[in-house]
C-alpha cells in the first residue's frame, strides 16, 4: 500500500466537504473520481496531497500519517496537477517542468546532470521535447496540460493526483491526455466529469456524492442507468460497448424516472 | 557552462557598478577625476595620502562617495524587494511599496518632524523606520485576521497604505507650515542629497542579509509561478516561506525608505526588464535585479542633481522619467511575446500609481529642492 486514505472528512466554515471517504488505490492503477461539481473531488485531493490537514481520518504515505511526512518529502513522492494554472510571469516549457525538480534540489540553488535528464525524459514523454524553448501560455490547452504532466513527471512521484486534466480540451486531447496517464507508471488519481472516458482509461472508480462516497469499484459495476440518476439526477441508458466490454454511456433529456 | 557565463555576467555587472559609482563621485561642480577618485578611496582605507586639498578631499569622500553608494544600495534594494514582491505576491504590479512601508514611513517622519515625537530623540529616519514597521506590522495583522491568502495580504497592503496616508494628511493639515510640509515632501519623493556614512552603512547591511535570505529561497520563489497550492505541492512550505520573505523585504525597505525617501519605479519595473532579459529563475533574476538595480540609481541620481544644477530634482521623479521610456524598450525588444501579457495590467490590482505623494494631498508645492 502507497497511499492510503481511511474515513478522511475535511470541513470549510462547518461544512463538510469530504465526509469519510476512503481509498487505497493499487500501485500502478488509475482511480476515477466522479461526481457532480461541488462533490469534493478537488478537496479530496488536496487531502491526498497532504495540501490540506483532514478533519478527522488519515491520509497515510506508506503507514506514514500525512502531517508527519515533511512537506519536501511528500513532494518527491507526490505530485499534483490542477485544474486551469496559470502563471503571471513568463516560463518556458523546459522551465515549466523545470519546476518539478525543486523537491528533489538541496543546498545553493543550481540545476545538476540528473536534473537536466529528468526535464529531458518528461518533457519527452509527454511529447514536447521539441517545444521545450517555447513559452508556456502560447501553447494551445491540451499542450500547456501536457507540459503541466511533464512537470509532475519531472518530480519523479510514485503518485500522480490530476483534478480535471482534460477540463477545456476538446475530444481529442482529452484522449490523449487520459490515454498519456494511463500509460504512466505511477498510481494515478483523476478527478473526471466525462463518464464515458472514465470507463475507458480508468481502473477504478470512487463516485462523490455531496462529499459521501456512494460507489466504489471497477467502471462496470460503478456506472449504472440508477448510479447516474441518482447522482447526477440525469437519465441515461448504460450499455457495456466500450473497449474491453467497458460501460459506455448515452444521456437522454428529461429528468430520471 | 551555464554556472561559468553566470559568473562571467556577474563579474561584468559588478565591474560596471564599480565604474559607474567612481565616475559618478567625478560628476558635479567640483572638477575631480576619476584617478583622483580612487587615490582619494585608496588613502581612507589604508593607503598613502591623496595629495588633494582637504576641502576637494571632503568632497570626494563624505559627499559624493556616500551619496553614489547610498543610490546603489537603495537601488539594489528596491530592485531586488520588487522582485521578491511580484512573484511571492504574484502580482507584477506589486512594488516593495505594496505592503504600507512608505506610508507608515511617512506618518513616522512626520510625526517626528511636524510634532516633535520622541522629543528630539528621534530623527526623521528613525521616525520613518518605526513608522514602517508599524504599517507593515498591521498588515500582517490584517491579512492573518482575513484569512492569509495572497490576495488578502495585497488587500492588506492596500488598505494600511490608504489609512496611513489619511493619517500623515490630518497631521499635516492640522499643524505643519509650508516649510516643514515641503521638506517632507521631498524627502518623500526620494532624495539621497544627505547621504552620510552613517546612512550607508545599515541599509547596506540589510541588503546584504536580505539578498542573502531571497536568493537562498531563490527555488521557493520560482515554486509559486503557477500560485501557492502549486507551491505548497512542489514541496514549500508556504506559510513560513512567505512571512520570511515578506518580513525581509519590508525591513530592508524600511531602511531604504528612512534613508532616501520613498524612490518609485525601481522596485516596480526595473524586475519586469530584468526579467525579460534572464528569464524567470530567481536564482538569476534577484542578483541580476540588484546589480541592475544599483547601477541605474548610481546614474540616475548623478543627473537629478546635475541636470538643472544648481536646482535638484528629486530622484524619484527622474527614475520615472529615465526608467519609463528604457523599459518600454526592452519590452519591446524583450523576449518573444512578453509585451502581449503586460498590455492588460492596468487592470490587475485597484492601486492607483499615484505613490507615496498621495499622503500630503496632492502636490501643491513644487517638488523641487534646494541643492545641497
Amino acid at each position: 500500500m502507497s497511499l492510503v486514505a481511511r474515513e478522511v472528512s475535511w470541513a470549510v466554515g462547518g461544512r463538510l466537504v469530504v465526509d469519510g471517504v476512503s481509498l487505497a488505490p493499487e500501485p500502478g492503477s488509475v482511480t476515477g473520481l466522479l461526481g457532480p461539481n461541488g462533490s469534493g473531488k478537488s478537496s479530496l485531493l488536496r487531502l491526498l496531497a497532504g495540501l490540506r490537514p483532514a478533519a478527522s481520518g488519515v491520509v497515510e504515505l506508506d503507514g506514514v500519517p500525512m502531517p508527519r511526512v515533511g512537506r519536501r518529502e511528500a513532494a518527491r513522492r507526490i505530485a499534483v496537477v490542477e485544474q486551469d494554472a496559470s502563471a503571471e510571469t513568463d516560463l518556458t516549457v523546459a522551465e515549466v517542468a523545470g519546476l518539478g525538480r525543486i523537491p528533489h534540489r538541496s543546498g545553493w540553488p543550481s540545476a545538476s546532470r540528473a536534473d537536466d535528464d529528468a526535464v529531458a525524459r518528461a518533457l519527452d514523454r509527454v511529447g514536447l521535447a521539441d517545444r521545450a524553448g517555447e513559452l508556456w501560455r502560447t501553447l494551445s490547452g491540451g499542450e500547456r496540460q501536457r507540459a503541466q504532466i511533464a512537470r509532475a513527471l519531472a518530480q519523479e512521484p510514485r503518485e500522480l493526483l490530476l483534478d480535471e486534466p482534460t477540463n477545456h480540451l476538446d475530444i481529442a486531447h482529452r484522449l490523449e491526455v487520459l490515454d498519456l496517464v494511463a500509460r504512466l507508471e505511477v498510481t494515478a488519481v483523476v478527478a473526471l466529469h466525462d463518464l464515458n472516458l472514465a470507463a475507458m482509461f480508468c481502473d477504478g472508480l470512487l463516485v462523490l456524492k455531496e462529499g459521501r462516497p456512494v460507489a466504489a469499484g471497477p467502471p462496470g459495476e460503478v456506472i449504472t442507468e440508477e448510479l447516474i440518476a441518482d447522482v447526477y439526477g440525469v437519465r441515461s441508458e448504460v450499455e457495456p460497448r466500450g473497449p474491453e466490454g467497458r460501460p459506455s454511456v448515452r444521456f437522454i433529456p428529461g429528468a430520471p424516472a | 557552462m551555464r554556472a561559468a557565463r553566470g559568473a562571467a555576467a556577474a563579474a561584468l555587472g559588478i565591474a560596471v557598478l564599480a565604474l559607474s559609482v567612481a565616475v559618478a563621485a567625478t560628476v558635479g561642480p567640483a572638477g575631480i577625476t576619476v584617478s583622483e577618485a580612487a587615490a582619494v578611496a585608496w588613502s581612507r582605507i589604508g593607503g598613502p595620502p591623496s595629495g588633494l586639498t582637504p576641502i576637494r578631499e571632503g568632497i570626494v569622500w563624505d559627499l559624493r562617495l556616500p551619496r553614489a553608494l547610498l543610490a546603489a544600495v537603495c537601488g539594489a534594494g528596491l530592485a531586488v524587494c520588487g522582485a521578491v514582491l511580484q512573484s511571492l505576491l504574484r502580482n507584477p504590479l506589486a512594488d516593495p511599496f505594496v505592503l504600507g512601508v512608505s506610508s507608515g514611513a511617512s506618518t513616522g517622519a512626520v510625526l517626528v518632524v511636524v510634532l516633535g515625537a520622541g522629543g528630539g530623540l528621534l530623527t526623521l529616519s528613525g521616525g520613518a523606520f518605526a513608522g514602517a514597521c508599524v504599517s507593515f506590522a498591521a498588515v500582517l495583522l490584517l491579512s492573518r485576521l482575513s484569512g492569509g491568502t495572497t490576495a488578502k495580504v495585497v488587500l492588506s497592503g492596500v488598505a494600511v497604505m490608504q489609512l496611513f496616508s489619511a493619517l500623515t494628511s490630518v497631521i499635516v493639515f492640522s499643524s505643519a507650515d509650508a516649510e516643514q510640509t515641503r521638506g517632507v515632501l521631498f524627502w518623500l519623493l526620494g532624495s539621497l542629497g544627505g547621504a552620510r556614512w552613517g546612512d550607508v552603512w545599515p541599509s547596506a547591511l540589510a541588503l546584504v542579509a536580505v539578498v542573502a535570505v531571497a536568493v537562498s529561497r531563490a527555488r521557493e520563489l520560482d515554486a509559486f509561478a503557477f500560485g501557492e497550492d502549486a507551491a505548497a505541492a512542489l514541496g514549500v512550505a508556504v506559510g513560513r516561506a512567505r512571512l520570511v520573505l515578506l518580513t525581509a523585504t519590508a525591513l530592508l525597505t524600511a531602511c531604504l525608505v528612512s534613508a532616501a525617501g520613498a524612490i518609485g519605479f525601481v522596485g516596480l519595473v526595473l524586475p519586469h526588464a530584468v526579467r525579460a532579459l534572464t528569464g524567470p529563475g530567481h536564482v538569476r533574476v534577484l542578483p541580476a535585479s540588484a546589480l541592475a538595480g544599483a547601477v541605474f540609481l548610481v546614474w540616475v541620481d548623478t543627473l537629478a542633481r546635475t541636470a538643472f544644477a544648481p536646482q535638484e530634482l528629486p530622484v524619484g521623479v527622474v527614475t520615472s522619467l529615465i526608467g519609463v521610456p528604457a523599459f518600454m524598450f526592452i519590452l519591446y525588444r524583450g523576449r518573444p511575446r512578453a509585451q502581449e501579457r503586460r498590455v492588460g495590467l492596468g487592470t490587475r490590482v485597484g492601486r492607483s500609481p499615484a505613490g507615496p505623494d498621495r499622503a500630503l494631498g496632492r502636490s501643491r508645492h513644487t517638488p523641487m529642492g534646494g541643492a545641497r
